[in-house]
């Protein structure tokens, strides 16, 4: 099966809405309006931010810290909602 | 091949039980409730090999029998009016993702007020979920029906779910003798589900995900109005193929009564059409040319039948038993738009009978007769809509 941005008719494709890959080629980020920003001098690495992120889009960087993968967060805001300690701070994107 | 006496509720279960079902996820609600105990209770005595899961709603029914489906199980659940209603979301995903499943729904009224007996609402108002639709007369037809549906529903060029209804009570609490099919043959009529797409963590696919507006989804929607159109020709095939196994012809999209010569002729869907078969025996025996075409399948509309089945018609009366408010019934709607692609112009009136579940006598069929007959003559029908039997 292919990738379905490769196919080139409807012939091309299945009866499903089935792929052999995921949605990962979907770069969601672009529908962003506020960008968390993560102050690491507050993060105490509670990882709650990860827990509470409905995109999956908050993993680890190499210090521990919670990283968020910005190709896929759509800026929700729950992430800074959810932090015990106010260390991610929602910007408005271009500015 | 074994003879019993069963319910229309117990035909269905039988139906599911001999096209070997192997997940049923199932919500009670009457008038349906015995079709799924009858199920539960094959599994518990051994005589059926399936998954029977128990769920807190007709919405998590549907949803579980998606997921089986698209495992590769083949998979029944059954339902009724509000069950149907409460279905209706997962309704439209279970044909977007081409999955096969197969549900009797015991066609009920929908409340307020709470009314339990025979309607055509529920199913009518699933039109257009994507769901192929038949509407059943008697217990034999309930149980063939199942079976014909999933060979039907799992072929490769159709891979859609259907849904079959039976009237509440006329056919779900009323017992007939029925014919159950011989498991050995019925196994080589209807050989096991194979999913072309199936979940499999050894394969991993994406389902269903995100499809853009330049991507690929209204050619999703596009394939599913390409398969609607071969279900007629398939469901011939299939039909004729179930006769010559087991000796019981059905008729495809239509069933035709004394249509050839009639003048008249009534539209019905369901036990009703059995009412008006009587009374046109009755009536051609006092030399009147009545005929009756009973609708099997109402998605996909057989369009093209009915223009031909109504080829020599002066007068169509429609039997509808629902509405759709603020317009017509649905029936009525549909045959009427169908007859404007042609250059036919009978003379054409909708009856609404038998909502909630009110009996309709062959008198009341013989009175909507009587009343083509006075239009006929007048060349002129007297209202496009009679709600008859109405106490006003």
């Amino acid at each position: 099966m292919k990738n379905n941005q490769k196919y080139s008719s409807v012939e091309d494709l299945p009866e499903a809405s089935v792929a052999s890959v995921s949605t990962v080629y979907i770069k969601t980020g672009s529908w962003r309006v506020y960008r968390p920003e993560i102050d690491k001098e507050k993060c105490i690495k509670c990882f709650i931010c990860w827990r509470c992120c409905p995109d999956i889009s908050i993993g680890i960087d190499e210090e521990g810290y919670p990283k968020i993968n910005y190709d896929y967060c759509k800026g929700c805001g729950i992430c800074s909602h959810e932090c015990p300690n106010e260390a991610i701070k929602m910007k408005r994107e271009g500015k | 091949m074994v003879k019993k006496i069963m319910t229309g509720n117990l035909a269905a279960a039988w139906g599911a039980k001999i096209s070997r079902a192997e997940v049923i996820a199932a919500y009670p609600i009457t008038p349906q409730t015995i079709i799924v105990e009858k199920l539960a209770k094959f599994i518990s005595d051994g005589e059926l090999k399936a998954e029977y899961l128990r769920v807190e709603s007709e919405h998590s029914a549907m949803a579980a029998c998606i997921a089986a489906s698209q495992t590769g199980a083949r998979t029944f659940t059954a339902t009724s009016s509000q069950g149907l209603a409460l279905m209706h979301e997962l309704l439209h995903w279970a044909s977007g993702a081409r999955t096969p499943i197969v549900m009797a729904n015991v066609n009920r009224a929908l409340a307020p007020p709470w009314n339990i007996w025979a309607d055509h609402t529920d199913m009518m108002s699933q039109r257009d979920t994507g769901w192929i639709q038949f509407y059943a007369e008697s217990n034999q037809e309930v149980l063939d029906t199942i079976i014909n549906c999933y060979k039907l529903c799992e072929d490769r060029a159709i891979q859609l779910p259907a849904m079959v209804g039976l009237d509440a009570f006329y056919l779900s609490h009323t017992s007939e003798i029925v014919d159950i099919p011989d498991q050995d043959i019925a196994d080589k009529f209807l050989p096991p589900y194979k999913a072309f797409y199936p979940l499999d963590v050894e394969h991993p696919l994406s389902v269903g995900s995100l499809a853009m507006p330049h991507q690929w989804y209204s050619e999703f929607r596009y394939k599913i109005y390409k398969s609607m159109e071969k279900v007629i020709p398939k469901l011939n095939k299939i039909e004729k193929e179930f006769n010559k196994e087991f000796g019981r012809n059905y008729t495809g999209p239509l069933d035709l009564y004394q249509v050839e010569d009639a003048e008249i002729i009534l539209v019905a869907v369901g036990t009703v059409a059995g009412t008006v078969k009587d009374t046109v025996d009755y009536l051609r025996s006092k030399g009147l040319k009545v005929g009756v075409i009973r609708l099997r399948l109402f998605r996909p509309f057989p369009s093209e039948e009915l223009i031909k089945a109504l080829k020599n018609a002066s007068f169509v009366g429609v039997l509808d038993r629902s509405f759709s408010f603020g317009n017509e019934g649905q029936i009525f709607s549909e045959l009427k738009a169908s007859l404007y692609q042609t250059n036919r112009d009978p003379l054409i009136k909708d009856f609404i009978v038998g909502i909630g579940g009110r009996d309709i006598t062959t008198d009341t069929v013989k009175k909507i007769y009587e009343n083509c007959q006075k239009c006929l003559k007048n060349k002129k029908i007297d209202q496009e809509i009679e709600w008859t039997n109405i106490k006003v």
